[in-house]
């Protein structure tokens, strides 16, 4: 940690790398992981948020809402890798996407749909169901009421749970693996078909495979430090956005 | 006067026997023979009862015998209980709520408003607050709104205490004055109906003096179905009241009737405070 704060620099946050990795900044690694978690929250958001409230609001206990929370636990229990090797497999052969920026989100993305899931079923489920009867008493109907009245009381912790999720796709090295990261490419992406790098495999490359792993030692801590801060602001936001969120609906 | 409706007795024909007086006073709720199954529960035995257009019905009896059940089968709040079953009639002006194509589940909800045991105000302002019944019913002219929430409030008697602070949290008022917004709430879309489940048990003596004021106010234009467990409560402020036993309706007859000189030993042994 402390060996990271000497090696951040104006220069190291905004630079291309150099000279093999061992000298130079990280900016393109810092751009594709920031690139890479906007598109998995594109793919997972919509799809977990709406599956979430489906899942509270709208499928009754029974066999069909079992199977589903069964199938998400696991979901949410298989290794990263096992997502990887899925989104090589599908998303850069069956597709033809190539190792590509699209091809790395949706994996990312898919990681994170069973918690987001999770996150959006458990947040609509702690809201009491007093708000609801208040609402349905006053001759809403239930879409109203979810919309009007549940989704409102339940998305400071919504919006938390997806920002924390957020934080754990960010760090996540496996599935971008053999879908998206490039081990060197000193520029920026130009669409989304493009390759990108990124922080979690940059720092496992120039810690285990770089062309000088001792001269790039260095390098190494100050990736980690970046990254460590870029899920901290995560966390931070997280935290920031729940309170004034819960303060905007007017909850004591 | 009103009896206890035995099975071969139709409603109809206790209706004829009572004085002229009343006679053009209609019914406004009347369930026949209805049963309530939570699941395998048996909750409500073979209900039967009727109302009046602008009475107030006071429901007693001890801790789980159905009276919360029983009133909220009346705006169909048991729906949202999974695996409940309900057999028999539920008619409210007449209609049957339960097998009616024609009244939708949100009119009825309209119609008959309810207020909870426990204050619950929605986490937004005041003023949302009562506005959001109107809202969710399509209506957006703002000057009616807002003519419509002043109206509510002040029927609600709460009107001078929070006429300043309409955009403040409804959580930053005391329990009394939640309630108080919850009845201004439920007023607010009009319905004709009224239940009440414990609506002052919560409250202080003063919160509960100003409820029952208003209950005794709103009469006039409503028909209010009260549940409490204060017998003192439901004799001030009731015309008929219900007694409910293990599900089933014992007694249901004048609130003087059943406060002074009731039929069945089991009112009595409650009234009187030997059981509940
Ligand atoms: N959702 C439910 N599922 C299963 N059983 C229920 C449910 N709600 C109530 N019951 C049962 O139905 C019976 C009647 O309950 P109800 O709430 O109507 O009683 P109550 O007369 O209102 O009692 P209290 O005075 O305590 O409020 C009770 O035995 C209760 O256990
Ligand atoms: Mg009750």
């Amino acid at each position: 940690m402390l060996k990271g704060i000497g090696v951040i620099s104006w220069e190291f946050l905004t630079e291309m790398p150099k000279d093999g990795m061992t000298s130079g900044g990280i900016f393109p690694a810092i751009v594709g992981t920031l690139l890479l978690v906007l598109g998995s929250m594109l793919v997972a958001f919509p799809i977990g948020i709406m599956s979430g409230i489906c899942m509270s609001e709208y499928v009754k206990d029974g066999f069909i809402k079992r199977f589903v929370t069964v199938m998400t636990n696991n979901l949410a229990g298989i290794p990263s890798i096992v997502f990887g090797l899925f989104g090589m497999e599908f998303f850069v052969n069956e597709l033809k996407w190539g190792d590509s920026i699209i091809a790395g989100s949706f994996t990312l993305g898919l990681l994170a749909i069973p918690i987001v899931i999770r996150i959006t079923e458990e947040s609509l489920k702690s809201v009491s169901k007093t708000f609801r009867e208040a609402s349905m008493a006053l001759g809403a109907t239930k879409l109203q009421t979810t919309y009007k009245v549940v989704l409102p009381i339940a998305m400071p912790n919504i919006v938390t749970g997806l920002i924390l999720s957020l934080s754990r796709v960010s760090g996540e090295t496996a599935p971008i693996l053999f879908t998206v990261a490039a081990y060197f490419l000193p520029k920026l992406p130009n669409s989304i078909f493009d390759q990108v790098m990124a922080l979690p495999y940059h720092l496992y490359v120039i810690s285990t495979s770089g062309t000088n792993i001792e001269a790039s030692r260095h390098m190494a801590y100050g990736t980690a430090l970046v990254l460590i801060i870029i899920v901290l602001m995560f966390n931070l936001l997280a935290n920031w956005l729940r309170k004034y969120l819960s303060r905007k609906v007017k909850m004591n | 006067m009103e009896k206890q409706f035995k099975d071969k007795e139709s409603i109809e024909d206790v209706m004829q026997m009572q004085e002229p007086s009343k006679q053009n006073r209609t019914v406004k709720i009347e369930s026949r023979n209805m049963e309530l199954y939570y699941g395998e529960f048996h909750a409500l035995k073979g209900i039967n009862i009727a109302i009046k257009t602008n009475s107030v019905a006071a429901l007693i009896g001890p801790s789980g015998c159905g009276k919360s059940t029983f009133l909220r089968s009346l705006n169909r709040m048991n729906d949202l209980i999974d695996g409940v079953k309900i057999s028999g009639q539920v008619l409210i002006d007449g209609k049957d709520i339960y097998n009616s194509k024609a009244l939708r589940i949100e009119e009825l909800r309209k119609k008959v408003g309810m207020v909870f045991q426990k204050p619950n105000p929605f986490p937004k302002s005041i003023f949302e607050n009562v506005a959001y019944g109107l809202r969710v019913n399509g209506i957006s002219h703002k000057s009616f709104i807002e003519e419509r929430v002043e109206r509510s409030l002040k029927q609600a008697a709460l009107w001078d205490e929070v006429k300043d602070k309409l955009k403040k949290s409804a959580f930053e008022l005391s329990g009394g004055q939640q309630q108080r917004l919850c009845i201004a709430r439920a007023l607010a879309i009009e319905p004709s109906v009224l239940l009440m489940d414990e609506p002052a048990s919560a409250l202080d003596p003063i919160s509960t003096a100003k409820i029952e004021e208003l209950i005794y106010e709103l009469k006039s234009d409503y028909t209010i179905v009260i549940v409490t467990h204060n017998m003192q409560q439901a004799g001030r402020v009731s015309d008929m009241t219900a007694f409910f036993y293990l599900g089933e309706l014992v007694e249901y007859d004048s609130t003087k009737k059943i406060f002074t000189n009731p039929e069945d030993l089991r009112t009595q042994n409650y009234i009187t405070g030997r059981f509940g």
